[in-house]
């Protein structure tokens, strides 16, 4: 069983009005030094594979049909065991 | 007389406002569609109404679209079959991709639910033939998620392909900065796919039927939809 962990990120084209309203409140709360927030979504899943690659493959297709709007999103994947 | 089909899915709440008016006030023969049915026998027209299919859960549209019936309704619009999806609708059949775009939060965050005012761009569709280019219409909106987006080559393809059926405008019929409360691109609130048998759009007619409610300002477009129907 492999653990894959996927993060999925708004395009660096596209505006995040949550990433904003949440740097706005950070700079309300002093953390001037912030210059940037940008809020994803972090998606785990279990697996079941007969290697890494296999994993890797099977979770890029659950991304590409259904995790990830790749329209105004991109996703990143790391393989775990 | 055609039938229209209405799909309901687990979170739909738009289902029984779009049957009330193709039924009662349009006089159309009219069946609701449960989302696991594959069934559009009989069928003449599709309406993917608003609501919250599934939760909106992921992303609003994206598990819907994986459903038994969009299966079916992804090969009715492409054999030519006229589909209208209307708000979570509209966000359906992009995640279906029978629409180019995807549709982001709202610019200022907030869930907007008020009248609007949206101008018809083009009457070249069986949506909008029955209305004045220009012509302005006063319809409710309900969303979080309405803000439209597509990348510059495709909206560049929208605009030269008039696919852009409504926009966003003021009272008098202007492109305000205001009026565009989603912060949609190009003002957009209704587009429809290349071969014109699509529709997409956030404003809801369907609430808006009866003078007696508010507006029956959306009634015009399921009169278009209604002539264009008899004539094939």
């Amino acid at each position: 069983m492999y653990k894959a962990k996927v993060n999925v990120t708004l395009r660096p084209s596209i505006l995040d009005p949550k990433g904003k309203a949440a740097h706005h409140a950070l700079q309300n709360l002093g953390l001037k030094e912030v210059q940037q927030v940008r809020i994803g979504k972090f998606i785990e899943l279990d697996v079941d594979a007969k290697d890494a690659a296999e994993a890797k493959k099977i979770v890029e297709s659950a991304c590409t049909q259904l995790l990830a709007n790749e329209v105004m999103e991109d996703f990143e994947i790391t393989i775990e065991s | 007389m055609a039938t229209f089909g209405v799909l309901v899915f687990p979170g739909s709440n738009c289902d029984h406002d779009a049957y009330h008016a193709l039924k009662h006030v349009m006089n159309s023969d009219v069946k609701f569609l449960w989302h696991k049915d594959t069934d559009l026998s009989g069928i003449d027209f599709l309406i993917v109404p608003g609501g919250f299919s599934y939760g909106d859960y992921l992303r609003s549209g994206a598990i819907a679209r994986f459903s038994p019936i969009m299966q079916e309704v992804v090969k009715f619009a492409e054999k030519g079959g006229p589909v209208m999806g209307i708000c979570n609708g509209f966000q359906i059949l992009l995640e279906a991709g029978l629409i180019p775009g995807a549709m982001m939060h709202n610019e200022k965050l907030k869930f907007v639910c008020k009248n609007v005012y949206i101008r018809t761009e083009s009457t070249d569709s069986i949506f909008t033939s029955g209305l004045e280019k220009g012509q302005i219409l006063d319809v409710p909106v309900s969303h979080g998620e309405g803000n439209y987006f597509i990348e510059e080559d495709g909206l560049k393809s929208l605009q030269d392909n008039d696919q852009i059926l409504f926009r966003y405008c003021d009272a008098k019929g202007e492109l305000t900065a205001e009026a565009n409360f989603n912060g949609s691109i190009d003002h957009i609130a209704g587009i429809c796919n290349e071969g014109r048998n699509v529709l997409g759009m956030m404003p809801h007619p369907e609430r808006a039927m009866e003078k007696l409610l508010g507006s029956e300002d959306g009634k015009p477009i399921f009169e278009s939809i209604l002539n264009s129907l008899s004539v094939t």
